[in-house]
């Protein structure tokens, strides 16, 4: 059975990875700025919704906070690449940063359980909000001179690339002894923990990979927008965007996010055009259905589907 | 100046305590956390200014209308949604409930602004201006009745619950689920009960809260994180602890924005709920 599981997982992985590759030529094929940047959403969407669905999928702790670790890489990495650095290294020191405030508030954090967690960082989330909208309360623009030299294309492959990362990230954390572990926490955590598992080490390894996967889409969105408010990365929306293109999905598996983000994108860019924010609506209920009725999302209808066809 | 800045602190949290006592209720009783408690607040809120926007009525007696409104709503709020969550075990349905009340809330903030648009509106009452002056201290008027109709609701509840048959059937409820429904009582009729008055609670929070503040589609993320916090510096169990877990709120919000600058008004209560439940992190909503 697992092994069953096991190999389709790894079948999902090639045909995303698969998916991902072709997606590298459409730049040569298309010169549309505005195709792009939706492709660019739906990268970057993938890889914060693979991002939440670590901590929240694989060892069940719903984080409500995660904007916070998606804001702070995106605040340092737009600090440091205004400074002159080159961005893939403010990135990679955003995603640091976002993982180091992670861990120094994990352990406390991880003393709250189920819903109580979800509140705990909700309220964290928050705070982090504020207090940034109040210190940087200053629009972020880009310089004159950075503005001049910005190619969309290299905002597209880094975002490939970082997709690509939190994909191969999660399908081996799927695969490994960590992931089974995390998922056994999601399971039962007294029983996991009665069977050897080291909860609070497990559950801390999560959420640095969980926030440091933020960190990095934090950083690409700096890299990206031309001006934005600095607190507005830290918005809740984004945590509330990645919860629900997870869920509706399938959350603890590694092709639900991606198909919930594809999803989300599209349904969302269509709606806004007769309706800002129709898509919350019509995904807020969506998301009740399926927490009511399919707790395992489109992989799970789709695997209902497919039984029902065999019969 | 700062004696102004406290006395208007303690005039919202009158509303806090409001706000905070029908989620306390629903939590309490149902061991639902329904986070879509502060659009609750904002449908009220929106009943309430359409109530005297377009009828005319007095925005105070608006309350009368708004109430029983917010009731039926929450009934079918029940029986529609939350009512399904109640058969899990308690982990579980706080997970879940927590989950839908998120959904819920997303979906009611879009449905909002579709509807009323996202611009911040309030009720103006032709008595708005009026302020009593006390020893150098100016008290609006509108927000002291305010406070005083909030008291006399969260007492009523109280007395309710109290004294009340289905009243004494939800205490019993909270207390224990199970022993309840061995001593005959209808446990899903308490809960449908709780859940309606809880409703009812954030619609007459919400009435309140338009009239005395403003209202807009996006506030329910606040006032659910307000009630969160009277919950957790006030534990479940007593609406009149809930009522003043509300007022320490709104006194030690007024004094941090007067120590640290009005902009971190919102982040001290935050402060006090991530401490309050690190240090207690399961006995917090516990008596």
């Amino acid at each position: 059975m697992r092994r069953l599981a096991k190999r389709r997982e790894a079948g999902w992985a090639a045909a995303i990875l698969g998916a991902l590759a072709a997606l590298a030529l459409l730049p040569l094929a298309t010169r549309r700025d505005d195709v792009l940047n939706f492709v660019f959403l739906i990268l970057l969407s993938i890889t914060l919704a693979e991002s939440w669905n670590i901590v929240a999928g694989y060892a069940g702790q719903v984080n409500l906070g995660h904007a916070a670790f998606f804001g702070l890489g995106a605040l340092v990495a737009r600090t440091l690449w205004i400074g002159g650095t080159p961005i893939v290294l403010a990135m990679g020191a955003g995603a640091l940063v976002a993982t180091a405030f992670a861990l120094a508030v994990g352990v406390a954090a991880f003393r709250l359980h189920g819903a109580y967690f979800a509140i705990g960082t909700l309220a964290l989330g928050e705070i982090l909000r504020t207090t940034v909208g109040n210190v940087l309360s200053e629009i972020s623009t880009l310089p004159t001179a950075t503005i001049g030299a910005y190619r969309l294309s290299h905002r597209y492959y880094l975002a490939l690339g970082l997709a690509a990362v939190s994909v191969v990230a999660v399908a081996a954390l799927g695969a490994s002894r960590i992931g089974l572990g995390m998922q056994a926490i999601r399971e039962d955590e007294e029983a996991a923990e009665a069977s050897g598992v080291g909860a609070l080490r497990l559950k801390l390894t999560a959420l640095a990979l969980s926030t440091g996967l933020a960190g990095l889409a934090g950083g690409l969105f700096a890299y990206y927008h031309i001006s934005y408010y600095p607190s507005h990365p830290f918005s809740p929306h984004w945590t509330f965007d990645a919860l629900l293109m997870t869920f509706i999905g399938g959350v603890g598996t590694l092709q639900g996010p991606v198909l919930g983000a594809v999803l989300y994108v599209f349904l969302k860019e269509y709606l806004a055009l007769r309706w800002v924010d129709f898509h919350l609506l019509i995904f807020g209920a969506l998301f009740i259905a399926i927490v009511l009725l399919l707790p395992g999302g489109l992989v799970q209808a789709v695997a209902r589907a497919r039984r029902l066809l065999a019969r | 100046m700062l004696a102004q800045q406290l006395l208007l602190g303690l005039l919202i949290g009158g509303l806090y305590g409001l706000a905070a006592a029908g989620l306390s209720l629903v939590f309490g009783v149902l061991k639902v956390l329904n986070v879509a408690h502060g659009e609750l607040i904002m449908l009220g809120g929106y009943g309430a200014f359409w109530l005297v926007a377009l009828l005319g009525i007095d925005p105070f007696a608006s309350l009368l209308l708004v109430v029983p409104l917010s009731l039926l709503l929450g009934l079918c709020l029940y029986w529609g949604l939350f009512g399904f969550v109640v058969r899990a075990d308690e982990e579980t349905r706080i997970k879940n409930s927590l989950l839908i009340g998120f959904g819920l809330a997303l979906a009611l903030h879009a449905l909002a602004v579709r509807l009323w648009t996202a611009d911040e509106r309030s009720i103006v009452t032709p008595y708005g201006g009026a302020v009593w002056s006390v020893g150098g201290l100016s008290i609006p008027l509108v927000r002291l009745l305010s406070l005083a109709l909030a008291f006399a609701l969260i007492g009523g509840v109280h007395l309710l619950l109290a004294h009340w048959r289905w009243g004494k059937a939800i205490r019993a409820t909270a207390e224990d689920w199970q022993a309840a429904l061995l001593t005959g009582i209808d446990v899903r009729r308490a809960y449908l009960l709780a859940f309606a008055i809880g409703t009812g609670l954030a619609g007459a929070a919400g009435t309140l809260v338009s009239i005395g503040y403003s209202i807009s589609p996006s506030i329910g993320l606040e006032w659910t994180l307000k009630a969160l916090i009277v919950v957790v510096l006030a534990g479940l169990g007593s609406m009149i602890g809930t009522f003043v877990g509300g007022l320490v709120l709104g006194v030690a919000e007024a004094a941090s924005a007067a120590v640290f600058g009005g902009p971190y008004r919102e982040v001290v209560g935050l402060i006090i709920f991530v401490v309050v439940l690190v240090v207690r992190p399961r006995g917090l909503f516990g008596r």
